[in-house]
């Protein structure tokens, strides 16, 4: 890549912000170059966090109709999945499944709920609630 | 210490990192030569470690290599300590910062609020350096941001203290004495041999074998659901190749300026022809991103074929430079 190629589109996924990379200069040297991105990078970007977005809208929507626990809903908020939240929590897996439906969520003893919230970065109250 | 402490732009968090701690202490040395001298470059495709359902792809070596790494080559005195606790590591900074220390940290991106929003995946081996505390907000050095940000107290806990795959355990390093100056040409023509070693290996994952084998996988890829499931795949590489830490085309030319570095540095003209060499294959790299995302977009029909030929062709490219690589750091007569 030469320095006049380096991409310069403005990517919203870097918020402004700047990334360095490297790249040819005229004299054959490589050196570093600040880039605003590049609209390949967007795009995969975007495509992983809106892939969370969605599921995060589904198990809200789940979670309004009862079918689910608004832990579903908080866990891929919060950007995690059941692997991750049952390694953040230190519980099996099987377990994190069960509080993610309704009933299971229901019988949680404070304690735990205490302990998904601080995963996930909320209070316990906030855990209840599908905002 | 504020003062005295020079904040550089980087590429690559942790390359980023050790440059910036090397120069603090006396030894100036580019990111470039970091990453080089380290032997970060590499290729892992490791179908066993899932993100959100998605395999792994690395172009690097695993996180903190190169800071081991540089410390055994470069016999450097470096310290590092883990916390149980989290109150006991942030006690131990600011111990450390109040003696007027550069202290390097393992956080997870996920929790450091001036990160992007949008580039806050729960990836827990981003390194940052902390030059300073003023009362609850740390100064900290961002390797990969253009400036110095703050960050405040409770939030760099959070960040020290994530949990998950390579937890950083509050992971803090620092370095007590001057380096002492180094051998550019006996360190390089040792990085050479081990890089080349590790992507021309014959195992199966690992370097242009795992080249291959990932192209397999994108070839095989199902499309019965329309796409979605394979476009994800597809981003996923993607997106570890040139958006977050692990830079594919990047790193090929990071990769390629340590080359001419070390070049200049020794006089041994070869490594020049292969950094050019190397430039043209990042610039591969960046067009199998480019053939991708339009796939992703649907402006070209979806075919995995089509890039499972592209990976295929890098992986010769790379091969063969890789080979040269060996022939010239094995001719190279000190």
């Amino acid at each position: 890549m030469r320095e006049r190629d380096v991409p310069q589109e403005g990517n919203r996924t870097l918020a402004g912000h700047r990334k360095a990379v490297y790249a040819v200069a005229d004299d054959g040297k490589l050196r570093l170059v600040p880039s605003r991105g590049w609209e390949v990078e967007e795009i995969v970007t975007r495509q992983a966090v809106e892939d969370l977005e969605r599921r995060a809208m589904q198990a809200r929507a789940r979670a309004l109709a009862g079918e689910s626990s608004p832990l579903e809903y908080h866990m891929y908020r919060a950007r995690m999945d059941v692997d991750l939240l049952s390694q953040v929590t230190g519980l099996w897996r099987w377990r994190v499944r069960r509080h993610l439906k309704p009933a299971g969520y229901a019988r949680l003893p404070a304690a735990l709920k205490l302990r998904y919230a601080e995963a996930l970065g909320i209070s316990s109250e906030a855990l209840d609630r599908v905002d | 210490m504020p003062d005295s402490f020079v904040h550089a732009h980087a590429s690559h968090c942790e390359s980023g990192v050790m440059s910036s701690l090397l120069r603090h202490h006396g030894l100036p040395m580019s990111e470039a030569m970091v990453f080089g001298l380290a032997s970060a470059l590499s290729f892992a495709y490791l179908p066993f470690v899932r993100i959100n359902g998605l395999p792994l792809v690395s172009y690097r070596m695993p996180p903190r290599a190169i800071i081991k790494g540089l410390a055994r080559s470069l016999r450097l005195d470096i310290r590092f300590e883990t916390f149980r606790s989290p109150s006991a590591g942030m006690e131990r900074l600011d111990a450390l910062l109040a003696s007027g220390t550069l202290v390097g940290l393992q956080t997870s991106v996920f929790w450091l609020p001036y990160f992007p929003p949008d580039l806050r995946f729960h990836f827990n081996a981003h390194n940052v350096l902390v030059y300073g505390r003023e009362r609850d907000d740390y100064l900290v050095s961002d390797p990969v941001g253009e400036t110095t940000v703050r960050c405040a107290r409770a939030d760099l806990e959070r960040a020290r203290f994530a949990k998950g795959v390579l937890a950083p355990k509050g992971l803090l390093y620092f370095m007590t004495t001057t380096p002492p100056a180094p051998d550019w040409a006996g360190l390089g023509q040792r990085a050479l041999a081990r890089t080349a070693r590790i992507m021309l290996a014959p195992l199966p994952l690992v370097g242009v074998v795992g080249m291959r084998m990932l192209a397999r996988q994108i070839e095989r890829l199902p499309l019965a659901d329309g796409g979605e499931s394979a476009r994800l795949y597809i981003g996923n590489i993607v997106r570890m190749q040139e958006e977050i830490g692990t830079g594919g085309g990047g790193f090929r030319f990071l990769y390629a300026s340590f080359l001419q570095e070390l070049s200049a540095k020794t006089g041994y003209a070869v490594l020049e022809g292969l950094a050019g060499r190397l430039v043209e294959i990042g610039d591969r790299w960046r067009e199998f991103a480019l053939a991708s995302a339009r796939m992703i977009r649907g402006r070209d029909a979806l075919s995995p074929p089509v890039l499972a030929e592209r990976l295929r062709a890098l992986a010769v490219d790379e091969k063969l430079f890789f080979q040269n690589l060996n022939r010239a750091q094995r001719a190279w007569a000190r």
